[in-house]
């Protein structure tokens, strides 16, 4: 499952689609995330993995619009930008798809996936409009997916999550944020999720990949982003590491370089 | 795919219980028909309470005066209804609409009666008074109720806390700028807004306007229809079988015609129409004059007020978003949402409502007294919730909520003309509310 080399790896004087610069975010007194650095290329995957705490989702969320940092850079296509609101980011091409889903469960598919961003026929939303863009979108998805006048409540969990990614690539995204994609799928479920990502991916779309399954994260990255206590242990290339060393980072916040060969043995423990 | 929704295909008779595969026609049609379900439960249980009545009172419950009575006493309630289901559909409560209405009514009363006749010298009986009333009125409540939506929105104060307070303040208000005077008379077109007569003027359409405006209902109902089923063809949905549609268009037609039917079989009062003959030389036949009523203003601006927030609540962004932050306020938000600005929003209208509905309650009182609108919250949520309208939120519609309306009028009418007490009267009342919405919630439970 490691045969991707065939995707081209960035050149490095490319401009990153995505770069965030020094974030940091606080609870209250609890410094969620510190001071992070972290960029994504276009038409690539980094995984961003750590424990639970660690702070990954609240960068996430920076980058999203849910929770603008406190301090820090955003700059997208080597622009820098301010992202205050869900709106800023969406205007921008970055899309979330969130481990909660973010569904609005007692509408239907097609006014999930068109929430705030409505079609509109004169004075009127257009839900026809709105439910033939669905039915193509989710369709490329999920070709088994027909409650279109449901309620999103009485779908499957892979339909919800079907709902909650159409959603996401509908708008032409040039960045999406993946948190969590397959936590709650079967194993089918998450073969489609993997086959879209390598879609999206040769389509030129960035993606930061937001997962506890290290195995995800190995079949589907290029880089990998690990984070310990709210700091950026490392950036590393999947091809220069093994699965035990980022296990190393993400336990014990080292970088494999720092890690003894006595703390990686104890891994297996 | 594991649960079964109503949309699904009707599992195979193997699997089914025998009283599930008596059942499955049944539930199939309705399926095609793509009629609200729960709408169609809450019409049965109206007609029960309608005929019971009928029965118990030997045949006046159902006579055309006692149901054009009901049509005038449930329309006040209904039309602030509509704009409770926001409220409560956006997880929201408003508790202060009765004392907003007094408040309301009182100022609208004073406008007319001494503001504008007096204060500004313009005299009483001016053609524009009643329009400019209303109109200030209207903007009024918008403001006031767009001020406790704010403190609710953007100052991140319980709604309940917020309207419980506005409950007290307006109510306070009223007692002490009224100092328990009574404002009245009302000026005489305003009067006709509340469904009354002053010498022969009639607050109701009359005979032909009504039956005009039914068949302008059936005909917008078919065009509705019409159009769209053209649209879902165009993008090659599935369309109801044509059967389907022509019995909804049926009924839905029948059931307009029957209302404008039933409203121009009540015959104006006898002195009334003796003097409307006198004045229009028109003989009086010896078996005495009837000359139709027709269907209440108070009931024309029920019906314009839910055309209006039906069409705020389904086909514009605002109505999706109320529902979106009723279904869930987090992803409302995440989706770039003004989920503040939306809440004020049904607010602002709710306190429109409630001035609309002082108009028709100070017009048929013909004065604002200190009481107007005591306890009317009460019934306004009763409505909504009895319509359908769940407190978890994203739940509601507003015909549900005009029908639940109805029948609360209808329990309260039909026990007025069986000479049941006041107080036995809510205890009935009561008991209704709490099984009609536990009875939902099981049904509900059960589709799931």
């Amino acid at each position: 499952m490691l045969t991707q080399s065939s995707t081209p790896t960035p050149a490095p004087q490319r401009v990153p689609l995505v770069e965030m610069r020094n974030i940091n975010v606080s609870f209250g007194g609890v410094r969620a995330v510190r001071d992070v650095t972290i960029d994504l290329y276009a038409g690539e995957v980094v995984g961003l993995v750590g424990g639970n705490g660690a702070g990954k989702s609240t960068l996430m969320r920076t980058l999203s619009g849910a929770r603008p940092p406190d301090s820090g850079q955003i700059f997208v296509n080597g622009q820098a930008v301010t992202i205050g609101n869900p709106r800023d980011a969406k205007a921008l091409g970055i899309e979330t798809i969130y481990q909660t889903l973010a569904l609005a469960d007692n509408l239907d598919a097609p006014a999930n996936v068109f929430l705030g961003r409505e079609v509109t026929g004169g004075a009127t939303l257009d839900d026809s409009a709105m439910e033939s863009a669905t039915r193509k979108v989710i369709g490329r998805l999920n070709p088994n997916f027909k409650n279109f006048k449901t309620p999103v409540l009485r779908l499957s969990g892979g339909q919800r999550q079907a709902v909650a990614i159409a959603r996401a690539i509908e708008f032409n995204a040039r960045a999406l944020i993946m948190d969590e994609p397959t936590a709650a799928l079967g194993p089918a479920e998450t073969a489609q999720v993997h086959a879209l990502v390598k879609q999206l991916k040769s389509e030129g779309i960035g993606i930061f990949l937001v997962s506890h399954d290290i195995h995800d994260v190995f079949d589907l990255s290029e880089r990998i982003s690990v984070m310990y206590h709210g700091r950026l242990v490392g950036t590393v290339k999947k091809e220069d590491v093994t699965v035990d060393e980022i296990l190393g980072m993400i336990i014990l916040g080292k970088p494999p370089t720092k890690l003894t060969s006595e703390e990686l043995s104890q891994l297996h423990g | 795919m594991g649960v079964s929704v109503p949309t699904e295909t009707v599992p195979e008779s193997g699997t089914q219980s025998r009283i599930g595969a008596v059942r499955a026609p049944l539930t199939n049609a309705l399926r095609l028909l793509e009629v609200d379900t729960r709408l169609l439960g809450m019409l049965g249980a109206l007609l029960i309470i309608w005929f019971g009545f009928n029965i118990l009172s030997g045949g006046t419950f159902l006579s055309p005066r006692n149901l054009w009575n009901l049509s005038v006493q449930s329309a006040s309630i209904g039309i602030m209804a509509t704009g409770m289901v926001l409220i409560i559909v956006s997880r929201n409560i408003d508790l202060s609409v009765g004392s907003m209405l007094g408040f309301l009514g009182y100022t609208m009363a004073m406008i007319q009666a001494v503001w504008i006749p007096n204060d500004l010298g313009f005299g009483h009986e001016q053609p524009l008074t009643w329009i400019i009333t209303l109109i200030l009125g209207i903007a009024l409540g918008a403001l006031v109720g767009g001020l406790q939506g704010f403190v609710v929105a953007y100052g991140g104060v319980p709604s309940f806390i917020v309207t419980l307070g506005g409950l007290l303040v307006w109510r306070g208000l009223i007692f002490r700028y009224a100092q328990g005077q009574t404002i009245a008379p009302m000026e005489s077109t305003f009067q006709m807004l509340g469904g009354g007569t002053v010498g022969t003027r009639v607050g109701a359409l009359g005979e032909w306007p009504s039956w005009t405006l039914g068949i302008v209902l059936c005909v917008a109902i078919v065009f509705l229809q019409i159009t769209s089923r053209r649209r879902r063809r165009k993008y090659g949905f599935p369309v109801r079988p044509l059967w389907a549609e022509g019995l909804v268009g049926a009924v839905s037609s029948a059931a307009v015609l029957g209302v404008v039917w039933v409203a121009n079989s009540y015959p104006l009062p006898v002195n009334v129409a003796i003097q409307y003959a006198e004045e229009h030389g028109i003989p009086v036949p010896v078996g005495g004059l009837f000359i139709p009523t027709g269907i209440a203003f108070p009931v024309v601006i029920m019906l314009i007020v839910t055309l209006v927030v039906t069409f705020l609540a389904t086909r514009r962004r605002f109505g999706r978003y109320v529902y979106a932050i009723g279904g869930n306020p987090d992803a409302a938000a995440l989706a770039g949402i003004n989920v503040r600005r939306t809440i004020m929003l049904t607010f602002a209208l709710m306190g429109s409502l409630a001035a609309i509905s002082a108009a028709v309650q100070t017009a048929r009182l013909n004065a604002a007294v200190t009481n107007l609108g005591v306890q009317n919250e009460l019934d306004v949520i009763s409505a909504a919730v009895i319509g359908g309208t769940s407190f978890s939120g994203g739940i509601g519609t507003v015909p549900g909520a005009i029908l639940g309306a109805v029948v609360m009028q209808s329990l309260r009418s039909g026990m007025v003309l069986l000479l049941v007490d006041s107080p036995t009267q809510d205890i009935v009342v009561g008991v209704v509310l709490v099984v009609a919405v536990g009875l939902d919630t099981f049904v509900r439970r059960g589709v799931r």
